[in-house]
């Protein structure tokens, strides 16, 4: 195939070329549009969060504080955390994929809102801008928990501001689930019923409840803080009569399961990238969609074991502890039935195949990691270490991140009408493997080894190890700048992608890539179940 | 169930009109309750003082949700979605507190 300069083409009508200008982008009403504005923002987001890393790893390659100051470092770390959770790892797949997939998926027309989908962007927008001022100003250097008194009575840092950001940027996931929801109960196409969903779908209709029921929790609780800091009104700070421990049973009510809403996600690309390479039917496909909504909802009941070194009361850690162990088995489920379903497939190692398989590698890790966090002795030890802060980069970058990669490149034909180049999406995804475990595997050890987190001057013997993760950092860094570079090469001059490359099932292959404004021609009528791989098809594609 | 995904939902929507009386109602019953909580605030209850407060204010909340809200007149999946709501608000309540109330069970070393 010829490689031609523009995205799609011209003689093709698509979601792309409907319209143009900025103006039509700007006030879009369009899913697949909204998604892109979604792609180029938590973008920016995501290098500017990945530039205070970088500056972390620097500054931690010697046990002397010699590249920044405490409070510079302090800054540092906050504004990473706040930036990649809160404007990066929460947006990503749904506001991106989800946005673009879920009415291709379900065989519908767009969202049910489709201008509360706009609105949320702005939203996001808003609070995004809230955030960078924030940066530009001066900064906050509570760490992204924004634990009082520390936060309300001695931080110097820009609370207030950072603390509206992310309350205004909450509304714009919750309309995202919002919308999600509705959708998915209204607009599904005939004969699409709920136990012929992509799996994909079953998770985003989980992580919505998530977003829902839980994101105004720490809307309300970053409001309290705020009047607190604001108007010293008592509600943390015991000076005030308040409760410190009440702001972190508050703060962590949402922020564990905003975890879920990282991870569920990204098991929902998971779970369409290996049915496609393997030409088979999700192993247990009705355990792998409930699996989704129980954790979601046990999700819900593990918070205090963030709390266990705190004041909290011990009969209720040891409760937290066994809610902790047993959200473990509907994660479990899932990893068994994902490897089950390759047994005996046709596997392909095809790039999204590489990064969900990295993905079950390494979510596992993290999973069985946060087991020893969740067993009140041995996380008396841990708290506050290294290991905390490996057990979640290996959740949240080992798992989300490979995920958000996975689908990326997995759904790009679909969303640009091109292929990416195959070689080098490979090698970077080998890359970012292998830089990942470099810099978060020694953590777990400096952790275990005693090495506190959050702070930039360290005893010598710890050296080794921080030099082995600063290593890491730059070969992980290098490997995400990769597939940036190619992937933007990729609209312009990569080859024209056919409606469905992959050979996969699906109604968001039936359709042209990339898509009509309308989606479908017509209306798709749905007579069968998700993943029919036959033969045949596997003949045709192989 | 399965509709056609280009029908917009509000089609399917059934607007149940609700008498104007009904809202005067529902709106002095809310004064009154408001005038009750301030006049009750001024009696000594004892233990009852906070229960007496929070079951007005449950009341006042309720009349709110089924009247102002419509979920009165609603189908039962908006139903449910509000008492998924108010449910994840009762956990969230009840088990903070079961921290607190059982804090000092253990008792604490050396005091």
């Amino acid at each position: 195939m010829t490689a031609t300069p523009t995205i799609g083409t011209e003689t093709e009508k698509n979601y792309l070329n409907h319209q143009h200008g900025l103006k039509s982008w700007l006030l879009t009403e369009d899913h697949k549009r909204i998604a892109l504005l979604y792609l180029l923002s938590i973008t920016f987001f995501f290098f500017l969060g990945g530039l205070m890393a970088v500056l972390i790893r620097l500054e931690l390659a010697t046990p002397a504080g010699d590249l920044v100051e405490s409070n510079t470092y302090n800054k540092l770390f906050t504004m990473h955390g706040v930036l990649m959770i809160f404007f990066f790892l929460i947006p990503s797949i749904p506001a991106v994929l989800g946005n673009f997939l879920i009415p291709l998926m379900i065989g519908a027309k767009d969202l049910a809102f489709p201008k509360i989908n706009l609105l949320s962007w702005y939203i996001y927008i808003l609070g995004g801008i809230f955030t960078v001022y924030v940066l530009i100003v001066g900064g906050v250097d509570t760490g992204w928990t924004f634990y009082t008194p520390l936060s309300t009575s001695y931080s110097n840092g820009y609370v207030i501001a950072t603390g509206l950001g992310i309350f205004i940027a909450g509304f714009s996931s919750i309309l995202t689930g919002l919308n999600f929801i509705v959708t998915v109960h209204r607009m599904r196409a005939p004969g699409m019923t709920w136990f012929r969903l992509p799996l994909f779908v079953w998770a985003h209709y989980a992580t919505s409840l998530i977003q829902i029921l839980g994101t105004p929790v720490v809307a309300v609780t970053l409001f309290l803080l705020v009047l607190e800091r604001g108007f010293h009104i008592g509600f943390f700070d015991p000076a005030y009569g308040g409760d410190p421990v009440l702001y972190q049973h508050l703060f962590w009510f949402y922020s564990h399961p905003a975890v879920y809403i990282m991870i569920l996600p990204s098991m929902g690309v998971v779970s369409e990238v290996i049915s496609t390479f393997t030409q088979k039917k999700p192993f247990g496909y009705t355990f792998i969609a409930f699996s989704s909504v129980a954790i979601a909802v046990f999700g819900f009941l593990v918070w205090g074991h963030h709390l266990y070194v705190s004041s909290q009361s011990a009969y209720a850690g040891m409760v937290f502890s066994l809610l902790s162990y047993i959200v473990a088995i509907p994660s479990a489920i899932k990893v068994f039935n994902w490897t089950t379903t390759m047994y005996k497939g046709s596997v392909r190692m095809t790039t999204p195949m590489l990064y969900a398989l990295g993905f079950i590698g390494l979510f596992t890790i993290g999973g069985l990691t946060g087991l020893f966090l969740a067993s009140l002795g041995m996380d008396v030890h841990l708290t506050d270490t290294y290991f905390v802060v490996a057990h979640f980069h290996y959740v949240m970058v080992g798992g989300a991140v490979m995920g958000y990669l996975a689908g990326i490149h997995f759904w790009w034909p679909k969303m640009f009408g091109r292929m990416y180049p195959e070689s080098w999406s490979r090698l970077s995804a080998i890359i970012i493997f292998l830089g990942f475990n470099l810099t978060f595997f020694p953590q777990f050890l400096l952790g275990y080894m005693g090495m506190p987190r959050r702070y930039h001057v360290y005893p010598p013997e710890f050296q080794v190890f921080n030099v082995l993760s600063s290593a890491g950092a730059s070969v992980l860094g290098f490997g995400f700048v990769i597939p940036f570079v190619y992937l933007t090469w990729s609209l312009f001059y990569g080859e024209k992608a056919p409606a469905n490359p992959w050979g996969a099932t699906g109604l968001e292959w039936t359709t042209q890539s990339p898509p009509t404004y309308d989606n479908f021609a017509v209306t798709p009528v749905v007579t069968q179940e998700a993943y029919q791989y036959s033969t045949e098809e596997v003949a045709h594609v192989g | 169930m399965s509709n056609p995904s280009h029908q917009s939902v509000e089609t399917h929507d059934e607007h149940h009109v609700v008498p104007v009386s009904v809202y005067i109602g529902v709106f002095l019953a809310l004064i009154v309750l408001t005038v009750v909580t301030a006049w009750v605030a001024t009696v000594d209850l004892g233990a009852f003082n906070f229960a007496v407060a929070i079951g007005i204010a449950l009341f006042k909340a309720s009349l709110v949700i089924l009247y102002f809200m419509h979920v009165k007149y609603s189908d039962r999946l908006t139903k449910m979605v509000i008492g998924t709501g108010l449910f994840t608000l009762v956990l969230l309540l009840f088990i903070t507190m079961t921290d607190i109330w059982t804090r000092t069970w253990m008792g604490v070393p050396g005091r």
